[in-house]
C-alpha cells in the first residue's frame, strides 16, 4: 500500500515512530494527484478531452509548495523530539468554501475566482495546529448549491473515482473524490442538506455531519447559516473520528458554536454496540416528491439493493448486541425537501448579498452609469445558474407578502421534523432509540449530466439526509457495499444531539464486522490501473 | 397660521459608548481615524465571518430601556434587514425587528412654555443594531469608509406626540442628558453619537387625524432640529394654504445654508425581507441578570432635581442647573454632606466659580482635583473668618491647580485672614498718608471713595485683611 492510501491514524503512528517522514507522505499524495486528478478546475476550460473524462478533477488549487514547506517544518519538529499534534502527518484537502489565509478561496464561483482570504477558518486553523498537512483546496458545487458538483464554475467538474462517467455527488464532491482516490487521507467538507454524506456515500467513504454547533462555522462561506455544518470525510471511521476531534469545540468567533466539552471520539470507538437500540423507518425507504404539474405527492420505493444494504448493516449490528426496532414512524420526512427549499433559499439569498463587486471578488468590466447597474452587471456576469435560481426563489418566498405563506410555514415544518426525532430518541418514549439506520441516498451515483438542470429532482438526492440539518442532529454515512452497477452504497445513522460517539461506535462495529466481505477488496476505477 | 398644529415624531440613533464594536473586537470609536483603519474581517463583512454579540451592548441597552419605562424582554432576537448599499458590506444590517430588547416606553417632558404641564412622549421602538459605514463622492469616484461599520446603536423612535419645535428640542435635550447620565452614550450630536430624524406633519387645530408627513434628515444639533422643524412647519402651512397637498418627501438639512433641501420623494415602502439572524442566538436575559445590571441604576435627573428642591431648599433654577450633569449633582451632594452647613452656599460656589473653572479646563466634576471635601473645607474656613471671600475664591483655583489640601496652602502661603486690629491700623495709616488728595475729597463729602481706600488696604496686605474690619478702621480714621 502506498502512503497516500494508508489510513490517517496509521500514518500518524508511522511518523511518530520515524518510520516515514512527512515529506514522503506529501510526495506520495502529490504523485497520486498527478496520476489521477487531471487538470485542476478553471474558469475557461474549453472542451473536455477523453483524458479529462477519465480523471477525478477534485482540485481547484493544489497547494503543493505549502504542503512541502509544512512537511519540512513537521519533520524538523519530529527530529527535535517536540510534541506533535493529533493530525501529525495526516494529509488533508479542504473544500474550497473555507477561507484559508493567503490562499485562493473561490467557492467554485467566478465571483470569488480571484479572492484571497485574509484570514483562516477556525476548522482549518485547528487542523493545521494539529500538524495536519494541507494538500489542496477541492472543488464543490458553486457556493455549495448542488448535489452533483456539476454546477461548479471551475470545470472540468469532479468525477466519481469509482466510475468517471458518474458524478461524485455534492456539494462536497471534491472532498469525497479526493479522499476516495487517495489524494489525501481526510477532507474537510460542509453539509447543509447532505453535502458531506451524499458525496461520501457516492464515493464509498465515511462522512459525518456533526450536531449543529458542534463545529465552528467561522470562515465557512455561508449557504444557509442555520443548516450549514462543517464535518469530516475519511476512508474509515477512525480517521473520521480523529478529524472530528480536531475540529469540534467552542469558538469565540462563532456564537452558535456550543460550549459543551468535546468527547474523545477516537477513544470510545471500540466500546461496541451492546444494548444500543437502532431503529428502521419505512419513511426512509421511499422517496416522496411532488408532481411538478399537479402538486400531488408521489411515492417511489428505494431500489431493493439500497434496502438490502441497510438491512445487512442492521444484521451486523444486531449480531454485536444491538437491538433493531422496525417500523419507526417518521411522518414528516416527506416535507423535508420542500421546507428546505424555502428556508435555505431565504438564507442563501441574504448570504449572497455581500457579493456585489464593491469590495472584493469579481466586478464587471463594463463601465456603468451608476451603482445599481454595477451591482446588476457584476452579479449577472459572475453568478452561475444555481446562485441565481436560489436568489430568485429566496427573494420571492421572503418578500413581505409571501413570507407568512412560505417562510413561516417552512419554519413550522422544520419544528415538526425535529419533533419526529425527539419522539423516537427521547429516553422516556416507547422507542427510546439511540439511532436511526437509513439509506444515505435513494440511489448510487448518477451519471454526469443525467439530472443536472433539474434542480428539483437533484434535490431529492438529499431527501434522507436533509432531515438531520433541519433537526440539527448528527448524521453519519459509511460505505456498506456495492450496487449492481459496481458503485458504492452508503448507509446512514442519525442520532440525537451530540450522539456522535454512539454513531461512531456503531460505524466502527459495522466496519469490523464486514472486513472480510468481498466488496471491501474492490478499489475505485481510477486506482485499478495503478501500480 | 395659528390654526395649524404641528405633529412631530423623532427617530433617534444613539451610538453606545462601549469599548468595542457590537459584533467584533474592533474599537467602537474611530473619531478622527484614517478611513478603513479600524476594521477587521467581521465588521468589513468578508465572506465566511460571523458576528458575536458584545454583552456590554446589552447592559447599556437594558439601562436605557429601563430609564425609558420600556418593557425589557427576557427573550429578544436579532434580524437581518436586507438591502444593497456600498456602506453596508454584508448587504444586510443586523438589527432587531419585531422582538426587540425594549417594548414600548415613554418619556415625560416638562413643557417650559406651559409651566407645570408635562407631555408624555411615547416610545414605539427601542432596538439594538449595528451601524453602517460612510460613503462620499470624490469627483467621479465613490469612496467608502468602513470604520463605523459595527458600531453599536440603539434606535429609538417616538410616537407622533410632540407638538412644537421647542418640544422636540426639549425631548432631545432631555434625552441627551439622560444618555450621559446613564453613561451609555457620549450623546454628542456634532460627532454623530446622537442622530435625529424628524417626521413632521401639520393638521388643523382640534383634528386628531395624522396627515402626510415629511422626514427631515441629517440634522446635527438640537438647535438645528428646532430651526428645521420651524422652517418645515412654515413650508407646509404655505403649501396647504396655497391649496397644495403635502408630499411625502425626505428632506435634507443643509448645515451651511440653514435650509432644507428635497432629497427624494418617498417611493413605496422598501421590502427589507426581514428574517431572524441565524448567526446569532436568541438574546435570553434572566431576571437575575437584568436585576444585576439595574442594581446600581442611578436616581434620574428629574427625580434628583425634585429631591434637591425639597431636601436642600434650592431654587428651581439652581436645582435644574445642578442636575444637568450626573457628576455635578453627585459632587454637590457630597460637598453638602461634608460641609454640613447651608447647601445654598455650596450651590453658589459651585455655580459661580467651580463650574466656570471646569468649563475652562474641560474637566468633569468627577475628575477635578478640587474634591467635594476640599470645597467644603474652603467654605468652612471662609465661614469661620479664617480667610476672606476673595482668598476663598483664589484658593479654589490653587487647589485645582496643585491638588494640595486648602489648609496646607493657607498655612504655606500665609493666606490666613488678618484680624489684628493693630496690623490693619498701621497699613490704614500708611494708605491715608500716601494719598492726601483722595483723603481731602473724601472729607469733602465723596464718601464713595471708601471702597477705593479699602481696596488699597487689601492690596497692601495681599488680600489677607478682613475687609469689614479694614473699612471700619478706615472710616474711623478718615472721619476723625
Amino acid at each position: 500500500m502506498q502512503l497516500c492510501d494508508t489510513p490517517a491514524h496509521e500514518l500518524s503512528i508511522l511518523l511518530r515512530k520515524k518510520k516515514i517522514s512527512a515529506k514522503e507522505i506529501v510526495e506520495s499524495c502529490l504523485e497520486r494527484v498527478a496520476a489521477v486528478d487531471g487538470r485542476p478546475g478553471s474558469l475557461d476550460p474549453g472542451e473536455n478531452s477523453s483524458q479529462d473524462n477519465q480523471s477525478v478533477h477534485a482540485m481547484i488549487t493544489l497547494t503543493a509548495e505549502k504542503a512541502l514547506a509544512q512537511a519540512k517544518g513537521l519533520d524538523d519538529k519530529v527530529a527535535r523530539g517536540e510534541p506533535l499534534g493529533s493530525l501529525a502527518g495526516v494529509p488533508f484537502t479542504v473544500k474550497d468554501i473555507f477561507c484559508v489565509k493567503d490562499t485562493l478561496t473561490t467557492a467554485a464561483s467566478r465571483m470569488l475566482a480571484n479572492f484571497r482570504a485574509p484570514y483562516t477558518a477556525t476548522t482549518v486553523e485547528r487542523m493545521l495546529a494539529q500538524d495536519g498537512l494541507m494538500i489542496g483546496k477541492v472543488n464543490l458545487d458553486e457556493y455549495t448549491f448542488g448535489s452533483s458538483n456539476e454546477s461548479t464554475a471551475f470545470q472540468p467538474a469532479p468525477r466519481n473515482p469509482w466510475d468517471t462517467n458518474r458524478v461524485p455527488g455534492g456539494s462536497s464532491g471534491g472532498s469525497a473524490a479526493s479522499v476516495a482516490a487517495g489524494e489525501a487521507a481526510i477532507s474537510l467538507g460542509t453539509d447543509t442538506a447532505g453535502s458531506i454524506r451524499q458525496p461520501a456515500a457516492f464515493c464509498g467513504v465515511v462522512g459525518i455531519k456533526p450536531t449543529y454547533g458542534r463545529v465552528s462555522r467561522y470562515g465557512l462561506i455561508a449557504f444557509a447559516s442555520s443548516l450549514d455544518c462543517p464535518g469530516p470525510l475519511a476512508r474509515n471511521v477512525t480517521d473520521a473520528a480523529m478529524l472530528l476531534k480536531a475540529i469540534a469545540g467552542p469558538d469565540r468567533q462563532d456564537a452558535t458554536a456550543v460550549t459543551k466539552a468535546v468527547p474523545d471520539y477516537v477513544g470510545v470507538l471500540d466500546q461496541g454496540v451492546k444494548g444500543l437500540r437502532i431503529g428502521l423507518s419505512e419513511d426512509y425507504f421511499k422517496i416522496v416528491y411532488m408532481d411538478a404539474e399537479t402538486g400531488e405527492m408521489l411515492q417511489k420505493p428505494v431500489p431493493d439493493e439500497v434496502r438490502a444494504a441497510v438491512y445487512h448493516a442492521a444484521e451486523i449490528l444486531k449480531a454485536q448486541g444491538a437491538e433493531i426496532i422496525e417500523d419507526v414512524p417518521m411522518p414528516n420526512t416527506r416535507y423535508a425537501i420542500p421546507a428546505f427549499f424555502v428556508i435555505s433559499r431565504v438564507e442563501a439569498a441574504s448570504n449572497l448579498h455581500r457579493f456585489d463587486g464593491a469590495k472584493y471578488g469579481y466586478r464587471t468590466a463594463q463601465p456603468k452609469r451608476d451603482l445599481r447597474e454595477m451591482y446588476q452587471a457584476t452579479r449577472n456576469e459572475a453568478f452561475g445558474l444555481q446562485p441565481k435560481l436560489r436568489i430568485l426563489m429566496g427573494m420571492y418566498v421572503s418578500a413581505a407578502q409571501y413570507s407568512e405563506q412560505y417562510y413561516s410555514r417552512a419554519l413550522k415544518v422544520r419544528t415538526l421534523i425535529r419533533r419526529d426525532f425527539e419522539n423516537v430518541f427521547d429516553p422516556g418514549s416507547s422507542y427510546h432509540l439511540d439511532a436511526l439506520l437509513t439509506p444515505t441516498t435513494p440511489t448510487t451515483a448518477f451519471e454526469m449530466g443525467a439530472v443536472y438542470g433539474d434542480s428539483v429532482l437533484m434535490q431529492y438526492a438529499d431527501q434522507f439526509t436533509v432531515t438531520a440539518n433541519h433537526a440539527g442532529i448528527p448524521g453519519m454515512t459509511f460505505p456498506a457495499g456495492l450496487g449492481a452497477d459496481g458503485l458504492p452504497l452508503g448507509v446512514q445513522l442519525l442520532g440525537p444531539d451530540f450522539s456522535e460517539p454512539i454513531l461512531l461506535r456503531m460505524g466502527r462495529v459495522f466496519e469490523e464486522g464486514t472486513q472480510a466481505e468481498a466488496w471491501r477488496l474492490q478499489k475505485p476505477q481510477v486506482l485499478r490501473g495503478l501500480a | 397660521m395659528s390654526e395649524y398644529e404641528l405633529v412631530i415624531g423623532l427617530e433617534t440613533h444613539i451610538q453606545l459608548n462601549t469599548v468595542t464594536k457590537i459584533f467584533c473586537a474592533c474599537k467602537a470609536d474611530s473619531w478622527e481615524m484614517e478611513p478603513n483603519t479600524n476594521i477587521c474581517p467581521v465588521c468589513a463583512g468578508l465572506p465566511g465571518v460571523l458576528p458575536v454579540l458584545n454583552e456590554e451592548v446589552l447592559r447599556k441597552g437594558v439601562l436605557l430601556a429601563y430609564a425609558m419605562h420600556s418593557e425589557i424582554r427576557n427573550v429578544s432576537f436579532f434580524d437581518r434587514k436586507n438591502y444593497f448599499y456600498p456602506d453596508l458590506p454584508k448587504g444586510y444590517q443586523i438589527t432587531q425587528y419585531d422582538m426587540s430588547l425594549g417594548n414600548g416606553g415613554y418619556m415625560d417632558l416638562f413643557i417650559p412654555e406651559d409651566a407645570g404641564a408635562t407631555r408624555r412622549v411615547s416610545i414605539t421602538k427601542l432596538h439594538l443594531e449595528e451601524d453602517a459605514g460612510k460613503t462620499k463622492n470624490a469627483g467621479s469616484e465613490r469612496l467608502i469608509d468602513f470604520n463605523r461599520c459595527g458600531v453599536p446603536l440603539i434606535e429609538m423612535v417616538t410616537g407622533p406626540d410632540l407638538r412644537s419645535a421647542a418640544e422636540a428640542a426639549q425631548y432631545l435635550t432631555r434625552l441627551r442628558q439622560l444618555l450621559r447620565w446613564l453613561g451609555v452614550s457620549e450623546a454628542d450630536m456634532e460627532k454623530g453619537h446622537l442622530r435625529c430624524d424628524a417626521n413632521v406633519s401639520i393638521r388643523p387645530v382640534g383634528s386628531t387625524q395624522l396627515f402626510t408627513k415629511t422626514e427631515i434628515k441629517n440634522v446635527n444639533s438640537i438647535e438645528n432640529v428646532r430651526s428645521a422643524i420651524e422652517l418645515e412647519y412654515e413650508r407646509q402651512v404655505r403649501e396647504v394654504e396655497a391649496g397644495n397637498r403635502i408630499q411625502a418627501w425626505t428632506l435634507d438639512w443643509d448645515d451651511e445654508k440653514n435650509e432644507l433641501k428635497k432629497m427624494r420623494s418617498k417611493e413605496t415602502e422598501a421590502d427589507y425581507r426581514y428574517f431572524r439572524e441565524p448567526d446569532l442566538l436568541p438574546v435570553r436575559l434572566s431576571d437575575e441578570w437584568i436585576q444585576a445590571v439595574l442594581a446600581d441604576f442611578p436616581e434620574l435627573p428629574l427625580h434628583r432635581k425634585q429631591r434637591f428642591l425639597t431636601d436642600y431648599h434650592l431654587t428651581e433654577y439652581d436645582a435644574d442647573l445642578l442636575t444637568t450633569d450626573r457628576q455635578l449633582s453627585e459632587y454637590f451632594e457630597s460637598a453638602v454632606k461634608v460641609y454640613g452647613g447651608d447647601p445654598k452656599k455650596i450651590a453658589n460656589y459651585l455655580m459661580n466659580d467651580v463650574l466656570r473653572m471646569l468649563n475652562e479646563s474641560g474637566k468633569s466634576a468627577a475628575d477635578t482635583r478640587l474634591t467635594p471635601q476640599y470645597l467644603a473645607d474652603i467654605v468652612k474656613m471662609a465661614d469661620a473668618g479664617k480667610i476672606n471671600a476673595s482668598t476663598a475664591k483664589n484658593l479654589l483655583v490653587k487647589v485645582e491647580a496643585s491638588g494640595q489640601a486648602p489648609n496646607e496652602i493657607v498655612a504655606a502661603e500665609g493666606l490666613g485672614q488678618v484680624r489684628d486690629d493693630a496690623a490693619i491700623r498701621a497699613v490704614v495709616e500708611k494708605v491715608i498718608a500716601g494719598n492726601p488728595k483722595e483723603v481731602e475729597a473724601y472729607r469733602a463729602g465723596k464718601e464713595s471713595l471708601i471702597g477705593w481706600f479699602t481696596g488699597q488696604v487689601m492690596r497692601e496686605m495681599r488680600g489677607k485683611a478682613d475687609p469689614k474690619l479694614a473699612q471700619e478702621i478706615l472710616k474711623e480714621i478718615l472721619g476723625s
